[in-house]
């Protein structure tokens, strides 16, 4: 129904709009012209020249040497064992990460839901690995699983699991350490957006749910999930973007060895360590390819939210 | 924002559903005896919560209290606790000189995104174009860009204009990736605003601009700081860009520092000290969150639940 008023008040409104519609559009021209020059710039035109570098063999390791070299980069990335370890070491992470980071985080936000005092706090203690910079988090757990210094081995030592392993030594384990680092940080970003989903959810469904005689476990199955489904899918997707362009912990946990070599870091260490800038944009332009397919989805989901900010009051 | 009804206060809101529950639950046919079972349960939730969140954190103090051979040892307190670690870091120039990039990269670039993004922000919340729909699909999808994807190519620009290893060369491309989330934030702040209370400025006369920087921006400013605070620690956090786009302690930001921290003997890893220079250089966040815990989470939901 308001929606419904909505749209006739917006109807009687363009008639005057024609009047000063021009000034305004012009004034949204100025005040949008910064932002999207810098975007333009430093997003759309970069992106068209990593497409063009993929296409040509260049390295800055030999002065004067460029040449096209059409699908050669690509041919030679598929081709290429170290890029399909990639491609299965990112999707192995992101699969098992987020899904760790959806079922704890959800407890989280069940338990802070369910938390009528210190939920404040709580809030701000779920807020500190995510304040933690990820470089950060991966020299913490890097010391946590550390030979002799590190607490893990040691505890895991005594009760007889993964006796005598060099945990980032070892494939497997390394990736182990890899989850674990990104679970302990955005778990707690999880649960602070489902919790937020949560809080939306009206008492009243949950007391008649009640009334009707509905357990608490029918209760979560029948009315929370289906409820929660917008936030759990946002808070997903969220989360498998940020997973497939993982960089920071397998260049500090591992450099990459191990097992725990992703998309971001390969790329990078072509462009940078080996100078093929060519070969290194290839790489890049795959992970872009990847990612925005996910990313497609992502807007797909959120459009009824840019539709509400782009609608006109 | 809870649905609760009008007169209740939030206090005997939920005392009165305590009291709802028991009944319910006595109506289950459980019996009042269990009652004990659901806080005790709930409670270890909460310390589990507490401890899987801050227990790591405590134990990368712990380590940065150690020197030598304490070193190798798993202890869960310092045996000796020292701030030798710290005291190495302040005393290296390269470590130092980073915390002033990152201070200063950050607070650049932080200004200019709450500058350009409340403009476009302000464009997008009231005035009335076309395509407006696409054009925050656009904005949106940047922020999922990888970084990988155009590190390339600024390397090279950065290399060809000189503007490689430079503060220049990280403000501009992390202006891009922070001006999406900022423009967002933003956006859904300016929209709570009434609109009376700047069509009540333009009918007095004044201006679109005057309009905005007086009635508008005041009433943002939980907005401005929600989306400063996230660009910030956003800017701080950034490694890929970072690590590629420079090559010497000029232009080093604390992430990159710390990363690539070698010691005093080349092929050995000082775990002490690296561990030291990461607890100086998170604390200014967690202070951040302690103080500014709701507006940071506003922020955080802002994208995830609304519609």
């Amino acid at each position: 129904m308001e929606a419904a008023t909505a749209r006739l008040g917006r109807g009687k409104r363009r008639k005057k709009d024609k009047s000063y519609g021009s000034e305004e559009r012009r004034l949204a021209a100025l005040l949008l012209s910064p932002a999207m020059v810098v975007i333009a710039l430093v997003a759309a035109y970069p992106i068209g020249y990593a497409v063009w570098l993929s296409l040509t063999e260049y390295s800055l390791r030999v002065p004067g040497k460029w040449r096209f070299a059409g699908f050669d980069n690509y041919t030679q990335a598929f081709g290429d064992s170290d890029f399909w370890a990639a491609v299965k070491n990112t999707f192995i992470f992101t699969g098992i990460s987020v899904t760790l980071e959806l079922a704890i985080g959800l407890g989280m936000a069940l338990a802070m839901h369910a938390a009528f005092k210190g939920r404040g706090l709580l809030r701000t203690v779920v807020l500190v690995p995510w304040a933690v910079l990820t470089v950060v988090s991966a020299i913490t757990w890097r010391t946590l699983f550390e030979p002799n210094l590190g607490l893990a081995p040691t505890v895991l030592g005594k009760l007889g699991i993964a006796e005598n392993v060099v945990w980032l030594g070892q494939s497997g384990y390394a990736m182990a350490v890899m989850v674990l680092a990104d679970v302990w940080k955005t778990a707690p970003f999880m649960a602070l957006l489902l919790l937020a989903g949560l809080q939306v959810i009206p008492d009243d469904v949950y007391d008649a749910a009640k009334v009707d005689g509905a357990t608490a476990w029918q209760r979560f199955r029948r009315i929370t999930l289906p409820l929660l489904m917008p936030a759990i899918l946002v808070a997903l997707i969220f989360r498998t973007l940020d997973a497939l362009r993982i960089f920071d912990l397998p260049f500090v946990l591992t450099g990459g060895t191990n097992g725990t070599s992703t998309l971001s870091l390969i790329a990078q260490q072509q462009l940078t360590t080996n100078n093929l800038i060519g070969y290194g944009s290839a790489l890049a332009v795959l992970t872009f390819v990847i990612v925005m397919a996910v990313s497609f989805i992502y807007i797909r989901t959120v459009g009824g939210n840019i539709k509400s900010l782009a609608e006109d009051t | 924002m809870e649905a609760s009804g009008g007169v209740v206060t939030p206090g005997t809101d939920v005392r009165q559903k305590e009291k709802e529950r028991e009944e319910a639950r006595a109506a289950e046919g459980r019996g009042p005896r269990r009652n004990w079972l659901r806080p005790v349960l709930m409670w270890l939730a909460v310390v589990a919560i507490i401890i899987f969140c801050l227990f790591p954190f405590y134990w990368l103090i712990n380590v940065s209290l150690k020197t030598g051979t304490d070193l190798s040892q798993s202890d869960l307190f310092p045996p000796s606790p020292t701030l030798d670690n710290y005291d190495s870091i302040f005393k290296n120039g390269d470590f130092t000189s980073a915390l002033r990039n990152s201070v200063i990269v950050t607070s650049i670039t932080t200004v200019l995104a709450l500058i350009v993004g409340s403009f476009a922000a302000y464009a997008l919340a009231r005035l009335r174009f076309p395509h407006k729909f696409l054009l925050l699909a656009v904005i949106l999808s940047i922020s999922t860009f990888p970084p990988i994807a155009i590190a390339a190519p600024i390397f090279k620009l950065w290399t060809d204009i000189g503007l490689y290893d430079t503060y220049a060369g990280l403000i501009i491309p992390y202006l891009t990736f922070a001006l999406p989330l900022a423009i967002y934030i933003l956006t859904s702040f300016f929209k709570e605003i009434p609109k009376s209370l700047e069509e009540a400025a333009l009918v007095d006369g004044a201006t679109y601009f005057q309009a905005f920087r007086k009635v508008v921006l005041p009433l943002a400013a939980p907005g401005l700081v929600t989306a400063g605070l996230l660009t910030a620690f956003f800017v701080w956090n950034e490694f890929l860009l970072a690590q590629t786009l420079t090559s010497s302690p000029k232009a080093f930001t604390v992430p990159v520092s710390v990363a690539n921290f070698t010691g005093s003997q080349k092929f050995e890893i000082p775990l002490g000290t690296i561990s030291a220079a990461s607890v100086v250089i998170t604390v200014p966040l967690v202070a951040a969150v302690i103080i500014f815990q709701k507006r940071i989470v506003a922020g955080l939901t802002a994208g995830a639940v609304k519609g």
